[in-house]
């Protein structure tokens, strides 16, 4: 079965686009080149190939249950995240002093998209123990960092995130969850934990819950969140007092157990506090930025894995003859002769390889943020990766659902059934717009924060990467109409998010369209990625690395018409959308509860 | 004792294979290129033995154009010891290949060398056969398991019939078959020490051997389609079409 990403355009985005070498430079990368670069990556793609791919139906089709008790998973779900921990990937970017091999970010993301493509939710178990990993090593003691990173880094233990609660999903400042001092350093929670991903299971020797709580007497609202370690198994070796209420039953993402926890329920739930008290959420969200850009890559993934698996499927499969062909004996053509099976095959593509062109190009921010020399490098990193974020989890989580079904389109009857894996793709993905904050959140966040926050710094460092790209696509003569298109759908946007964040409509109205500017921003960003490749793709194609033209020609004449497509059909997009903003068009805000 | 293993850079086993339009060969360009899975059995096999105490040093040959390296790094990630690559660009055929390896056992006297039984890209079958003869020692094919003792290997072969297991004085040449073992990652901690092991490069030349292939490829085609099959009604019908159609009783 075809893995994704394809390796050639993997090394397109990291060579040709991001010039990942050049990270080398920062003296923590300084032992890698490329050659390290590629060795990790093979073996990323083997064990995704070997040991992932192969039960990603397996699990759908027997999702965790709970037996005597225990949650019963099947067991090429352990052995697969076995391999991946006996090849150092949970370690991989920590220090050498903590068995790490001090890997960019960027690589480690370009590796751990194989995994996500190979089998999206026994991948999750790994993503939520490197996310705390990473919490851990931010924020954690001394001691809690001697205690709980060694076993994280290694597999034995596993990590979740417990922010939801019944009543609290969206609106966390609602969390109940309450922690009692227990007068020796420590704390007793007490409450009820909803949705709760990897909550529990006998994979691990320990899992280590993170927890969002209140601490008695703490402000109401957000302000009065704290971040509580909490073992499966306390260090003295006993049970803690966390219950497993239920398992929830998903229409897809199943091998990823999903659980309904109580903290204690006997009243002897011990957790450690992690940091300052009352920082809880500013730390989750922390972790959660990483996880956001993960959730995005994941979604974008499952859209390649679509994108791969139905053009695989339009080449082979003969159906029907072009129009105008009268001769009802000429032979059949193959599904991808028809225009429009090409037209939702560019429509995947630009999507899948624009989406981890993007991705990529953020956790190459997360590098800069973390190990540039200047400060001022740091920062626009840091606020580039702010502004950018909620648009690859909610606008390409969006776009690869939409890609998921038009791979399920290409197949036809085939596509709908369980004989072939889009149907899968498209369910599993399903969750990308709801979890690690449903998307309708990421589009109030993103126009009534981070558009706006520090004077629009975040928003005017997007708009200097964009029109920076415009002069360089100026460079090349056949980019040259689309550089000027980006340009003024760039203006569009500048004016549409002054007029918005100006107007003085108060906050209901200005977000009351917020996922259309959302999906105005996402369309500037998908035609900007695209030009960006198209411009590397004009320096491949001059055949100035080598010589290696000739390997690569159809390959980069793809990537060209494929940002063709994008100005086309896809960026013309934000045009109907700037008229709703810029007009406050309040249809929707309009309508009376009542009247539905 | 020192392991030699024999390692070839060959299409990945993913990836579909397509004949060239010109039918001089099949389409190596942005084709992903792997270590033979056999090759990979190979260095697994050696490997075991230097962690259970019965090798001391294991090397990594390959011999071809200059992207082995990558392929001698692979090894050497799996954990290898060190490296030796014969840079060459042209075609190679598994007497050339042999004879170049019968050159570095010449120097480097190992105990044992372990091959894969073929390579996936020609299915050849030979180079080890060929370099047991040139070397005139003792030689245990397609094996899936491998006992080491002193000075003496017991080795089991796959063969037609079922298994057979050989005694060979060492030093000898194996050559491994899929059920042997399952070959490891390279770890990322492996990896990271590969880098500093050490690739000698050499040249047919210097080990006195003309590779120059002794066949010439006429054409490469592709298999023929295998045609959609039929149901018969009975025997009688069976029995007609075999003999009329398949022409084949
Ligand atoms: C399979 C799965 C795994 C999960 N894993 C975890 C996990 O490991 N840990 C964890 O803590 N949580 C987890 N979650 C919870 C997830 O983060 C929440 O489901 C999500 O935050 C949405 O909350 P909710 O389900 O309560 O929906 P709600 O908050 O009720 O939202 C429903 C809808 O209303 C919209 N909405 C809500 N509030 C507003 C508002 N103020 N303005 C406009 N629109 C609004 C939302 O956008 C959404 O479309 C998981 C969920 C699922 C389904």
């Amino acid at each position: 079965m075809v893995l994704a990403p394809r390796p050639e355009d993997l090394d397109f985005i990291l060579h040709d686009m991001l010039r990942v070498e050049e990270l080398a430079e920062y003296p923590r990368f300084e032992e890698h080149g490329r050659e390290t670069f590629e060795a990790v990556l093979e073996t990323a793609r083997r064990i995704a190939e070997d040991k992932f791919q192969p039960h990603n139906r397996a699990a759908d089709l027997a999702e965790p249950k709970l037996v005597d008790g225990k949650v019963e998973i099947i067991p090429e779900i352990g052995q697969a995240i076995e391999a991946f921990n006996q090849a150092g990937f949970s370690a991989a970017h920590h220090d050498e002093a903590l068995g790490g091999m001090q890997l960019p970010w960027t690589v480690v993301q370009a590796a751990f998209v194989h995994f996500q493509a190979a089998n999206l939710s026994t991948a999750a178990y790994p993503f939520l123990s490197i996310a705390a990993a990473n919490l851990i090593r931010a924020q954690g003691t001394d001691a809690q960092k001697a205690r709980y990173l060694g076993p994280l880094l290694k597999g034995r233990y596993f990590g979740t995130m417990v922010l939801s609660e019944p009543h609290a999903g969206s609106s966390l400042s609602d969390v109940r969850t309450t922690a009692k001092p227990d007068g020796n350093q420590g704390y007793r929670l007490t409450g009820s934990k909803m949705w709760i991903s990897g909550g529990e299971h006998e994979m691990a020797e320990n899992i280590l819950h993170l927890v969002l709580a209140r601490i008695e007497g703490a402000p109401a609202g957000v302000k009065g969140l704290s971040l509580f370690l909490v073992p499966r198994i306390r260090e003295d070796g006993a049970l803690n007092d966390v219950r497993l209420v239920g398992l929830n039953h998903k229409m897809g993402y199943r091998g990823t157990v999903n659980t309904a926890l109580a903290f204690g329920d006997g009243g002897d739930c011990h957790g450690e506090l992690i940091g300052e008290a009352n920082e809880g959420l500013a730390y989750m969200f922390g972790m959660m930025n990483e996880a956001r850009i993960g959730v995005g890559l994941g979604a974008i993934m499952l859209a390649y894995q679509g994108y791969l698996t139905s053009l695989d499927y339009a080449r082979e499969r003969p159906q029907g003859r072009h129009p105008g062909e009268k001769d009802p004996d000429a032979p059949q053509v193959m599904l991808i002769e028809h225009a429009d099976i090409r037209r939702m095959l560019l429509k995947q593509k630009a999507v899948a390889e624009g989406g981890l062109a993007l991705g990529l190009w953020l956790a190459r921010l997360v590098d800069r943020h973390g190990q540039d020399p200047s400060e001022r490098e740091r920062i626009e990193a840091g606020l580039l990766l702010d502004i950018v974020t909620p648009i690859i989890k909610a606008f390409f989580s969006d776009q690869a659902l939409a890609a998921n079904d038009a791979a399920i389109q290409i197949m036809g009857g085939a596509g709908y059934t369980r004989d072939h894996p889009v149907e899968q793709y498209w369910r599993d993905n399903r969750l990308n717009p709801i979890h690690e904050g449903a998307n309708g959140i990421q589009a109030i966040d993103l126009l009534g924060r981070k558009a706006t926050m520090r004077d629009g710094a975040a928003f005017g460092l997007l708009v200097r990467e964009i029109e920076a790209e415009t002069v360089t696509a100026r460079q090349a003569p056949m980019l040259e109409d689309l550089s000027d298109q980006l340009s003024s759908a760039l203006n569009r946007v500048r004016h549409v998010t002054s007029v918005l964040t100006s107007a003085q409509l108060g906050p209901m109205k200005m977000l009351a369209n917020a996922s259309e500017y959302m999906e105005m921003m996402g369309h500037l960003v998908l035609a900007w990625i695209w030009l960006r490749q198209a411009s590397a793709a004009v320096e491949g194609l001059r055949g100035e690395d080598g010589g290696h033209v000739g390997d690569r020609e159809d390959f980069l004449k793809g990537k060209l018409h494929t940002c063709r497509y994008v100005f086309a059909r896809e960026l013309p997009k934000i045009s109907p959308l700037a008229d709703t903003l810029e007009h406050f068009d309040m249809t929707t805000f309009d309508m009376d509860t009542e009247w539905f | 004792m020192k392991v030699l293993v024999p390692v070839k850079r060959v299409i990945d086993y993913n990836v579909k294979v397509r004949v060239k339009a010109d039918q001089t060969g099949v389409e190596l360009a942005n084709v992903k290129m792997s270590m033979n899975p056999f090759d990979e059995i190979s260095v697994e096999a050696a490997l075991r033995m230097k962690e259970a105490g019965q090798a001391s040093e294991v090397v990594a040959v390959s011999l071809g154009v200059q992207q082995c390296q990558e392929t001698i790094r692979t090894a050497l990630a799996m954990g290898a010891d060190r490296g030796i690559h014969v840079l060459h660009d042209g075609e190679l055929e598994p007497l050339a290949v042999a004879k170049m390896l019968k050159a570095i056992v010449d120097k480097e006297e190992p105990g044992l060398v372990i091959l894969g039984k073929q390579a996936i890209d020609d299915d050849c079958n030979q180079t080890g056969q060929m370099l047991a003869a040139l070397l005139g020692w003792a030689q245990g094919t397609f094996i899936s398991r491998l006992e080491v003792g002193d000075g003496e290997l017991k080795a089991t072969r796959e063969v037609d019939g079922g298994l057979e297991t050989v005694a060979l004085k060492t030093p000898a040449i194996v050559t491994t078959d899929l059920r042997l073992n399952e070959p490891r990652y390279a770890s990322l901690p492996n990896i990271m020490k590969a880098k500093k092991k050490p690739i000698d490069q050499m040249s047919p030349a210097d080990l006195g051997v003309d590779p120059a292939p002794r066949l010439e490829t006429l054409k490469v085609v592709e298999p023929d389609k295998r045609e959609a099959g039929v149901i018969v009604a009975d025997v009688t019908e069976l029995v007609d079409k075999l003999r009329n159609e398949a022409k084949v009783i």
